[in-house]
């Protein structure tokens, strides 16, 4: 593998005859974060009118790397070349000013302003805010490149996808021609990802360049022109993305091969475990959240969730553990083992507990509700059963086995069972959630993006964790935003579309365009998924 | 270049930091003190052109002089000590008790009032402590619970709340001191009981203070097994934390806010027994005298841990005492003890910024030509 990672980007230089300069070049960058190395003597070329995926696992560096260029980190050694030209970007500000533009993960805008007062925020302008010709700007940038703002909309009022535009629309009006979008389709349905690459090949048409950083595979063959690899830090390669296809990217990204494929035991002993009737959730500022949802959870399978971020999904995990309230006419009937029935709504997580009911939640909030990230791998193992035992005094022993014990399992990468789990890399935090949370035989689990920010080795093993509890029996309800996955996973899926059941399909027969229009128009394509639900 | 970068790898629960952390802490706090000492110094030089050494073992003397100023030294010791162990557990939780100051005054007022109304009832001295002990910490836990309910309740701002309350408690103490008059004309309370001694601490092996510094020592390393090793130390740890999670782990999120913040108040209120049963045997608005808020500081610089509050309040309390006695000694006002005080404070606090955070330099700079 080590010579054909050695693809030179002249590659790239060949192919239009000529020496190229490229828009940007990084020379040996290194970063550290304390005894961490986030990059290690990375080179990596931009060039102008292409579009650059940057791939590689969580943890990687991709982030870090494209940060150095957009002034939000300072490199400890290397250097950068724009245009041919030595220059040290020390700020955001520097960046703009050599036309560098990132568009984050986490959005960065004021939910109380409008669009247009957004785009401005934070530049210089005149004494007087001439907010018409800045809103004239916009729709010019719009027109051009083929997005959809109101600039007088109010950033809360506006989507995801919205939001996103509005991000793009900010580092465009600054004037930006060097683009790098931090995972931009983490939070946008198959639909929107379409319009997004449109977008994206109109600015490259127009001579932007484009960074896209990612680890989905099938986006990287689908909209970039040339593929540059990290793994640890390091930079592997880079590929014309018409030379090469997915089983090489992942093989130069993990490093090693990998089979691709999810593995989907067929379900047995199925026997009914969580049945949801009429559940209406409605939040404290009064907006309805789950409208009049009714399911059934049966154990043995694997019930994956989909829906664009915000249907309801969140909602619906909480209600279940009796973490959120549901309006009167709702019901949440637990069926156990032995086929003793309880109903779960308005009890709290402890008399859930007190119930029996051995119920095993990943949330997506990892160290905001699944975890504590100050406390170390062995008290956030306390999380569950801090109360067991008699005395005042936390027993601290079986917590410490058990903490041992996932670490030896999962393969947790940590200096000890005594290191702060805020320490941990993603992955690794989430292999110590799902691992306290199975650890208790739960005969439901449920697990909300369990496997986002995850590598690829990381998101196999949750896989086959979610299986195992599956061929064991209990009932799994998985939701998940990637619907190549919920696919090859789980045997039916349930779609919601703004807090309402648009309907539930066969994960081995439904396809993807199916329940992408199922996530955005409440009903679509669902009549025929419904009459196989009822023959079953 | 230089660049910054977190140092800490602290646990929140247990209070575990890795050794090489916490050498390099006490290091840097060591020579916070020593650089401290030598700005005062220059300081105090420049205005009274005398030897700072002098200064110095001034300093020194004036705390550790002789017996009697140990044992007040250890008396206010072991007050301002109480006062943080009684606000870690709610600074653990993330609850900003900035009251300690009207629960102090509480729980001394209620002792007051015991001293006062039940002085000549001759109640055998044992029991007469522990009954104004209880009413102490009761009046203590009154005044740290309220603002708690409505925190829990309502999520009101904490920090307002227990500041207000103590301003109430400066109130109340005001409104009794002329009922409590003594003698009449004096508008101060002036020493409860002088006669007969009733209520107050006795001497334990010839010492006036060894009763305080006994209870103190006990509570503290309680606290210390509380907070790290209990289950309602693991709540309090993962309130402050994160509620979500706290609720997600099935715990009562109000009933800790209340039941820790009632702990904190009475301990607090207790700490009004100590100033006033066992140590001033009077009340005025200034009892608590800040000490209320320079807990805060040795709560927080020993990152809720008690044991290392010891150390630090101990320090404190020479600093204090040693700028009094330079102050008196070459006569100069009692602002010039102030302002070493508040020197000496500010480097302190400033070196926290050393241990928490690394400063490198890259060399790197150099290369890139």
């Amino acid at each position: 593998m080590e010579n054909e990672v050695k693809a030179p980007a002249g590659a790239v230089c060949a192919e239009s005859g000529e020496e190229r300069i490229p828009a940007v070049r990084m020379e040996g960058i290194s970063k550290r974060f304390g005894h961490k190395t986030a990059n290690e003597n990375v080179s990596l070329e931009i060039y102008h009118g292409e579009i650059l995926s940057l791939l590689g696992e969580n943890g990687s560096g991709k982030t870090t790397l494209m940060n150095m260029l957009s002034g939000i980190y300072f490199p400890d050694a290397g250097s950068v070349y724009v245009d041919g030209k030595l220059v040290h970007i020390r700020s955001p500000k520097d960046a703009f000013d050599l036309h560098i533009g990132m568009i984050h993960q986490h959005f960065k805008l004021v939910d109380l302003l409008t669009a247009a007062e957004n785009v401005i925020l934070g530049m210089k302008g005149k004494r007087l805010l001439d907010l018409k010709s800045v809103r004239r700007r916009i729709t010019e940038i719009c027109e051009r490149y083929g997005f959809e703002v109101d600039p007088d909309k109010k950033v809360y009022d506006m989507s995801v996808s919205e939001k996103q535009t509005l991000e793009i629309i900010k580092v465009l009006y600054r004037g930006a021609d060097i683009l790098i979008l931090d995972e931009p389709t983490a939070v946008l349905t198959p639909q929107e990802t379409r319009r997004l690459f449109g977008v994206m090949r109109n600015m490259k048409q127009d001579g932007k360049s484009i960074v896209i950083i990612t680890h989905k595979l099938h986006e990287v063959m689908e909209i970039s022109d040339r593929v540059a690899v990290l793994r640890k830090g390091e930079y592997i390669g880079s590929l014309l993305t018409k030379d090469t296809d997915p089983q090489q990217l992942t093989d130069m990204m993990v490093g090693h091969r990998v089979s691709l494929n999810i593995e989907r035991p067929e379900p047995e002993n199925l026997r009914k475990c969580l049945e949801v009737e009429h559940l209406t959730v409605i939040d404290s500022e009064g907006v309805t959240k789950l409208n009049d949802v009714s399911f059934t959870a049966n154990g043995g399978e694997i019930l994956g969730i989909a829906g664009v971020a915000g249907s309801g999904q969140k909602e619906l995990l909480e209600v279940i553990a009796g973490l959120q309230n549901a309006q009167n006419g709702s019901s949440v009937i637990y069926t156990d083992m032995e086929g003793r029935t309880s109903s779960l709504l308005g009890l709290t997580p402890m008399e859930i507990k007190k119930l029996g009911v051995a119920l095993a939640f990943v949330p997506e909030d990892r160290l905001g509700m699944g975890l504590v990230g100050d406390l170390d791998i062995t008290d956030n193992m306390l999380i569950r059963t801090y109360m067991e035992g008699h005395g005042m005094f936390v027993d601290f022993k079986k917590p410490r086995h058990l903490a041992e014990e996932i670490v030896r399992e999962l393969q947790v990468v940590t200096p000890g069972i005594d290191t702060p789990i805020r320490k941990l890399s993603g992955g690794n935090v989430q292999k110590v959630l799902v691992g306290r949370e199975i650890s208790g035989h739960p005969s439901l689990l449920m697990s909300a993006y369990a496997v986002r920010g995850l590598d690829i080795n990381t998101s196999f093993m949750i896989y086959r964790l979610m299986n195992e509890q599956k061929k064991r029996g209990a009932a799994v309800i998985f939701v998940g935003e990637d619907l190549d996955v919920l696919l090859e996973l789980c045997d039916r899926i349930m779609v919601l579309c703004a807090g309402q059941v648009s309907g539930i399909v066969d994960g081995r027969t439904a396809t993807k365009e199916q329940v992408g229009l199922m996530m955005t128009s409440l009903g679509a394509g669902a009549a025929g998924a419904e009459e196989k639900e009822g023959a079953k | 270049m230089i660049h910054i970068s977190k140092r800490v790898d602290f646990e929140i629960f247990r209070g575990k930091a890795a050794w090489l952390n916490r050498y390099v802490g006490w290091a840097v706090r060591l020579i916070a003190v020593l650089l401290s000492l030598i700005v005062s110094g220059i300081l105090i030089y420049s205005i009274t052109k005398m030897n700072p050494v002098r200064v110095y073992a001034t300093m020194v003397k004036g705390a550790f002089g002789s017996t009697r100023k140990i044992w007040a030294w250890l008396r206010d010791l072991v007050l301002l000590l109480l006062i943080a162990v009684g606000l870690a557990p709610a600074f653990k939780m993330r609850f900003w008790n900035i009251g300690a100051e009207g629960q102090v005054l509480a729980g001394g007022i209620a002792t007051a009032a015991c001293m006062i109304y039940l002085g000549s009832a001759n109640i055998p001295t044992p029991l007469f402590l522990i009954l104004m002990a209880a009413a102490s910490m009761l009046a203590g836990a009154v005044w740290g619970v309220i603002p708690a309910i409505f925190k829990a309740k309502w999520n009101t701002n904490e920090t307002l709340f227990t500041l207000m309350m103590n301003y109430i408690a400066i109130q109340l103490t005001s409104f009794f001191i002329p009922r409590w008059e003594h003698p009449k004309g004096s508008n101060t309370v002036g020493i409860i009981n002088a006669g007969t001694q009733a209520g107050w601490f006795p001497k334990i092996a010839g010492s006036q203070y060894l009763l305080n510094v006994i209870i103190v020592a006990v509570i503290t390393v309680a606290m210390y097994f509380y907070l790290c090793r209990s289950k309602h130390g693991y709540e309090i740890a993962v309130v402050g934390q994160s509620e979500n999670t706290a609720r997600y782990a099935a715990m009562n999120v109000k009933k800790v806010i209340v039941r820790t913040m009632t702990l904190s108040g009475a301990i607090c209120g207790l700490g009004g027994f100590l100033a006033v049963a066992g140590a001033d045997h009077t009340i005025s608005t200034t009892t608590a005298g800040g000490r209320g808020f320079i807990a805060i500081i040795v709560a927080w610089l020993a990152k809720f841990n008690t044991l290392t509050m010891i150390l630090i309040s101990a320090l404190l309390v020479f600093l204090q005492k040693g700028a009094v006695a330079i102050a008196s000694e070459f006569s100069l006002s009692n602002d010039v003890s102030d302002i070493i005080t508040g020197i000496i404070l500010f480097f302190i606090l400033g070196s926290e910024f050393f241990i928490n955070y690394k400063i490198g330099f890259s060399k790197s700079s150099g290369k890139e030509a």
